[in-house]
């Protein structure tokens, strides 16, 4: 919804909440999150606003709210009401006004090293105790910085001043999100400079209201959160979709001559699509994916992308549209060829009537309104399209992937048949049950993976983390290599036994290596893990979506019998497992 | 501005914050004759207002005023 897109306009989404919130609801395609709010000051606006965001991504909020200034104690003591709630977020919202102690001018360091230490202490505590008793991500406000300078310029470098204080204790909070998993730093500081401290302090809300923040303030910092949420839910887009005369370089390549676009330091005009490109390039180094849909001659597209002042070169995109089809065509190819949702593109085009159609004709994909190039990274950054949450190996190499992606459907160009295509790729698996290292991953893929995934049920790392080591689950994580490269943990297979008979909760496969046979390796594997464990049956589940189409007759095509279909299409299957023969002919499998 | 015309404005925001096209304010209403009109709507109501007309309650005006007709007195006396 355009009102909840930045750059929105926050005194009108307070004013227009109701009738906001009745529009969103008019959509039914959500996930439902029990979110607990423990909150340090007023959290009410904040509680209504955040709903706003998150249903605008498809999230439907459940809230527990504390009672005012009742963080700490609903935290650290028996909680009933709490643990019943069973949250899947908790989000502390604690600001400089829960800070206990100061250091007062007359202190020594040493006792304002104490202070700091019992300060961070009493949150450090207040996590490990939150984690231990509801093990779901905890997102903790850091401290924005004071709203008055007792010593002006000083209050920053000495060890006595606020500003100081402040900035330490933000620091060890750092130290502890950089330790522990599943805890996310909700950047108040950031946010509050970037909206202006001087109008975030207001104290006339806090004296009247015991708001923390100025009330205009509250969808910055909700909108703050709810891209922390839905990242963790695993709804952040993936790809990059750019046009390219006048968004990544000033003027237009096929009539004014490569030589004449406006790119690199020489001049203003160009120096702003330079940092642009370079904004862009970090996101390819953080796994994001570029790719190019231009109105140009294939032949100029590239051209442009080569001008030796052009950051990124043709190689860094994973495709390149530059034709003179309709855009809203392309995107929808790129989709396909990247076999990702529209819903997960980012198409940037600063002409206004392009962007129109695409939005009117390919529903999902974000089109940020980009205005004039200075502008460009402000509006694609303060989006928080690509909100990290977790940085795992595979994001890091993606790029990478998909380019061996394109080599390899070049050699299936050049095989005979497809057998033989499978086996030039010397394909290698490794398929294990659950292991540390590959925790965040396997919990990245079942919030990620929406196509080839039969139940799509989603689990958080802390979720997982606990089936690893739970001996009523078998599970299984596979990961494929071949003569292109290695694509990283690709495919989760999880189930419970249950009196001889084993249930599958989950079986997901990443897209990106659709059509290996890597379902069948891992299926031979789960059938032999559960003759090991003495099963004699087992049961298939599939529960449709609006994406999972792919995979409704996946137990059909490995031997399983339908015993069930209900109304909605869910289908119940059964494998008996004595007398299975192995399917894979073409991965060698190291168990 | 006119008195007529503030509380003119004045029924736009109250019908925005409170979703509710059917009300109309005068100089008597008071939170009492709004069913959702509690203390953390109020806070609302007072930005909602604020962003309106341009200007600023301190927080003196905001703990006395006693209805709609004396915040509007005071909108007027500010633009």
């Amino acid at each position: 919804m355009k009102e909840l897109e930045y750059p929105f306009d926050n005194e009108y989404i307070l004013k227009k909440k109701k009738s906001l919130k009745k529009q969103l609801l008019e959509n039914d395609n959500f996930i439902e999150k029990n979110i607990a709010i423990l909150g340090g000051s007023t959290t009410s606006d904040i509680k209504l606003i955040l709903e706003l965001f998150l249903l605008n991504q498809g999230i439907k909020p459940k809230f527990y709210e504390s009672e005012y200034n009742q963080y700490y104690q609903d935290a650290m003591f028996p909680n009933s009401e709490l643990e019943e709630f069973k949250p899947d977020i908790i989000y502390i919202h604690t600001t400089n006004r829960n800070i206990t102690l100061y250091p007062t001018i007359t202190n020594f360091k040493e006792e304002v090293e104490n202070l700091l230490l019992n300060e961070y202490n009493k949150f450090s505590n207040m996590w490990d105790k939150l984690k231990s008793t509801y093990n779901c991500p905890i997102i903790q406000n850091n401290f924005e910085l004071p709203f008055y300078r007792l010593m002006g310029n000083k209050d920053a470098s000495d060890y006595r001043g606020k500003v100081n204080f402040i900035t330490k204790l933000n620091l060890k909070f750092y130290e502890y999100a950089e330790s522990n998993q599943n805890f996310y730093i909700n950047d108040i500081n950031y946010v509050s400079s970037s909206y202006g401290l001087e109008k975030w302090a207001d104290e006339f809300y806090w004296h009247m209201y015991k708001y923390a923040l100025a009330v205009p303030a509250i969808p910055s910092l909700a909108f703050n959160i709810s891209n922390i949420i839905k990242a963790i839910f695993g709804k952040n887009k993936k790809a990059f979709v750019l046009d390219l005369d006048n968004t990544l370089w000033g003027g237009v390549v096929g009539d004014d001559g490569v030589e004449n676009i406006k790119i690199g330091p020489e001049v203003p005009a160009g120096q702003v699509f330079s940092e642009f490109q370079t904004y862009l390039k970090e996101h390819k180094d953080l796994g994001v994916i570029l790719n190019v849909n231009s109105k140009n001659e294939r032949e100029n597209a590239i051209a442009g992308l080569n001008h030796p002042d052009s950051t990124l070169k043709p190689d860094d995109f994973i495709t390149i549209k530059a034709n003179w089809e309709p855009k809203s065509k392309n995107i929808v190819d790129i989709a396909n060829e990247l076999n990702i949702g529209v819903d997960s593109l980012v198409f940037v085009d600063d002409n206004p009537a392009e962007r129109e159609i695409v939005k009117q004709q390919v529903s999902g994909v974000a089109v940020p309104e980009i205005d004039i190039p200075e502008h460009y990274i402000n509006i694609l950054d303060k989006s928080g399209f690509f909100e990290v949450t977790t940085i795992s190996k595979d994001d890091l190499k993606k790029s990478e992937m998909y380019k061996e992606n394109a080599k390899r459907n070049e050699m299936l160009s050049s095989c005979a048949n497809y057998d033989d295509y499978l086996k030039s790729l010397k394909m290698k698996a490794t398929i294990k049950p659950f292991e540390p290292i590959y925790m965040a991953r396997i919990a990245q893929l079942t919030n990620k993976s929406n196509q080839f995934n039969l139940t799509t049920h989603r689990y958080t790392q802390a979720e997982i983390e606990e089936i690893a080591n739970d001996e009523k689950y078998i599970k299984l994580y596979g990961k494929l290599e071949d003569t292109f490269g290695d694509n990283g943990v690709v495919t989760v297979v999880l189930g419970h036994i249950d009196e001889k008979i084993l249930h599958i909760d989950l079986w997901l496969m990443s897209c990106r290596v659709l059509k290996r046979d890597m379902e069948f390796a891992m299926m031979d594997a789960l059938v032999k893990k559960a003759k090991e464990a003495g099963i004699e049956k087992i049961k298939g589940y599939y529960y449709p979506t609006p994406k999972n189409g792919m995979v409704k007759e996946f137990y059909s095509l490995h031997g399983f019998e339908k015993e069930s279909e209900d109304n909605e299409g869910n289908t119940i299957w059964n494998l008996n497992i004595n007398n299975y023969e192995n399917k894979n002919k073409f991965i060698e499998v190291e168990e | 501005m006119e008195l007529e015309d503030i509380f003119e404005g004045l029924n736009e925001v109250f019908r925005d914050v409170f979703d509710d096209e059917d009300i109309t304010v005068n100089a008597s209403t008071t939170s009492e004759d709004i069913e959702d009109w509690d203390s953390l709507e109020h806070i609302n109501l007072i930005v909602a207002v604020e962003k309106k007309f341009g200007m600023k309650f301190s927080m003196g005006e905001v703990t006395t005023m006693k209805n709609v007709g004396e915040m509007a007195e005071i909108i007027k006396s500010r633009i």
